[in-house]
């Protein structure tokens, strides 16, 4: 769980208005009150996030445009000379479009194992048992830790020298050799089939799945204790088998949810940079665009390269999510 | 045999097996990560197959290593830990003090640009965090706070105080304004009513706010880098043991002895306000 956390909740439900009672006549004295008072109320909240949130952004712009680097930093200010230079060299560089295919690649598939396991851990976990409430929590372990001691057990225990995978993957699965999860680029191969992306990002792609389906899998049991038993008892009765209850009862219901879940997922999984940072540092063909952000900021020192790539960053997300929302979004508004 | 039997009777088989398997991923790498702090280097050196330690080599060198100071010869967490405690608790001292009124007022009061402010402010989250990154950077840079604490307790506040917002106002939302109402006959002005009647019935939802501010907090890792690496003095856990994973020195059972000292807390918390959390995390969960 990194840092700021966007309320998974707000599409969710309707945006929830709850009207104020309307003031009749005469109380109006009052609603002058509560709008002075609430403004007194909001305003810290207001100052915080507009200085440190909405300001940065619009700053972000400014710096896009213009030649700013860590070491002429200081001499930089807004009036500076503005030009497309940065963007035009980010768009150019090498490797842009690469990292731009590995996000999307990592964001899809990530996206789909997260959702994929939450549904299957939560028809799995759909009729009670005695410990049932217990194994609930414990699902939710990976998306609670800290991701640094996530990735690094992971790391460690994908090693090629001390890991406990290779050591069984050779001495149970027969491997001939070691495989080196992180760092190789090697193209990744399942039951001889080869999935044409590496070993690392097939690693990062997995270590996303193991850590985001908690979030799905709470999703998606919420909505399927809301279905109401009458359902699946007139199915029963109808002569469903499992499987027919699943597909024509169950998963209707949690159409709705899994759109809203694929959105938000999408989103935070293209935003990623803690995970693939600390599991491969972006290397062996997982370089994604927030990594390379990053590598600009910091290892370059070009700042306005780095913020021309993070506006690129955000402009292909929302034009992504836009398309989404329009071509599913309406129908599957109410979740 | 028909297809319903048959189904049934496969899913009866398959359900306990698929149960146990996420059980397992789950559960194991954090068992492996207690185990192998545990353990000594050279044992799991020489058996990484291990899955359990053996009599005998369980020992605390590991957390004592990791805990003692740089200057004696250690890794120093103990530094990191007061690091991110005051951190994490700061966030949230401060984040609530800015939060629960705004929370009130977006929830009870009408005034011009409600609605406007709680879009501006769900909206600015779903922006990618190292964009936000670039900015806040070059400015700490700028004012030379950027190795601080301080510095980075202000970020974090900005950056949870729109969530916290969002998660108290629901509850709020499902107190009764006629409570208030009846105060107001009272004659009490609005603030008292917000004060003794309203704040005190939001106290569990402050409470599990509150844990769910601290776990973001505590777990935080791109800002923590951005802003501190210079400073080890200054470092969290997480950067500690991010920073010190990379190096060769440093054995991978010491370093699994700090990321049990990270993940504890947040897991003990978790169990215990479990029931309070699942809410919470549906509504505030994360950003990557």
């Amino acid at each position: 769980m990194s840092l700021s956390g966007p309320t998974a909740q707000a599409p969710l439900t309707e945006e929830r208005e709850s009207a104020p009672a309307q003031a009749p006549q005469g109380r109006s004295a009052r609603g002058r009150e509560d709008r002075r008072i609430g403004y007194l109320l909001i305003s810290p909240t207001f100052v915080i996030v507009a200085v440190m949130v909405v300001l940065p952004i619009l700053w972000t712009f400014s710096l896009a445009f213009q030649q700013v680097r860590l070491l002429n930093l200081r001499q930089t200010g807004i009036f500076g000379s503005y030009s497309f230079d940065n963007f035009v060299a980010v768009l150019t560089s090498p490797g842009f479009v690469d990292a731009l295919v590995t996000t999307l690649i990592y964001s899809v598939a990530g996206t789909a194992c997260a959702i994929g396991l939450g549904l299957i851990a939560a028809l799995a976990l759909r009729h009670p048992f005695r410990g049932r409430g217990l194994v609930r929590a414990a699902m939710l372990l990976p998306y609670v830790a800290p991701v640094v001691a996530a990735t690094f057990v992971w790391s460690t225990m994908l090693n090629p020298q001390f890991g406990l995978i290779n050591h069984y993957g050779t001495s149970l699965l027969g491997w001939s050799e070691p495989i080196a999860f992180l760092t190789s680029s090697e193209s990744a191969t399942i039951f001889g089939l080869d999935l044409h992306v590496s070993n690392a990002l097939f690693s990062v792609v997995l270590f996303e799945g193991w850590r985001s389906f908690p979030f799905a899998f709470l999703f998606l049991t919420a909505r399927m204790q809301a279905i109401p038993e009458t359902y699946a008892e007139a199915a029963v009765v109808d002569g469903a088998t499992p499987t027919q209850q699943f597909r024509y009862i169950i998963l209707p219901q949690l159409l709705p949810t899994i759109a809203v879940l694929t959105v938000l997922r999408f989103i935070w999984t293209f935003n990623n940079f803690d995970d693939i940072y600390l599991l491969t540092g972006g290397g062996a063909g997982t370089s994604v665009v927030t990594v390379r952000v990053y590598d600009y900021l910091i290892n370059r020192g070009d700042i306005g390269a780095a913020a021309a790539q993070a506006l690129i960053l955000a402009a292909i997300l929302a034009v992504l999510v836009g398309v989404y929302l329009k071509a599913f979004g309406r129908s599957e508004e109410v979740a | 045999m028909s297809r319903d039997l048959v189904e049934r009777r496969l899913l009866a088989v398959l359900r306990p097996i698929i149960i146990v398997t996420l059980l397992v991923v789950t559960v194991f790498p954090f068992y492996y990560m207690v185990m192998l702090s545990f353990r000594p280097l050279d044992s799991v050196l020489q058996d990484p197959g291990a899955l359990w330690p053996s009599w005998g080599e369980i020992d605390l060198d590991t957390y004592k290593e990791v805990l003692t100071p740089t200057a004696d010869g250690g890794q120093g967490f103990l530094t990191f830990i007061k690091n991110s405690l005051l951190v994490a608790v700061g966030t949230v001292v401060l984040t609530l003090i800015v939060s629960i009124p705004g929370a009130y007022a977006v929830s009870r009061l009408e005034f011009f640009g409600r609605r406007q402010i709680g879009a501006l402010f769900l909206g600015v989250y779903f922006f990618p965090a190292i964009l936000l990154a670039i900015p806040l950077f070059v400015f700490f840079t700028r004012i030379g706070q950027r190795g601080t604490l301080t510095g980075l307790l202000v970020v974090y506040v900005a950056q949870v105080a729109a969530v916290s917002i969002y998660m108290l106002r629901n509850y709020f939302d499902t107190i009764p304004a006629s409570l208030e109402e009846a105060a107001a006959i009272d004659g009490c002005t609005r603030l008292r009513a917000m004060w003794h009647v309203s704040l005190p019935l939001a106290m569990p939802a402050i409470a599990s706010n509150a844990l769910f501010i601290f776990m973001i907090a505590w777990n935080e890792f791109l800002f923590a880098l951005l802003f501190l690496v210079e400073r080890r003095d200054n470092w969290t856990v997480s950067l500690g043991l991010s920073q010190l994973a990379g190096s060769i020195e440093v054995p991978t059972t010491v370093l699994m002895g700090g990321s049990v000292i990270l993940t504890l807390p947040i897991i003990v918390m978790f169990f215990l306000s479990e029931r309070w959390l699942a809410g919470g995390l549906t509504a505030g969960a994360e950003k990557g």
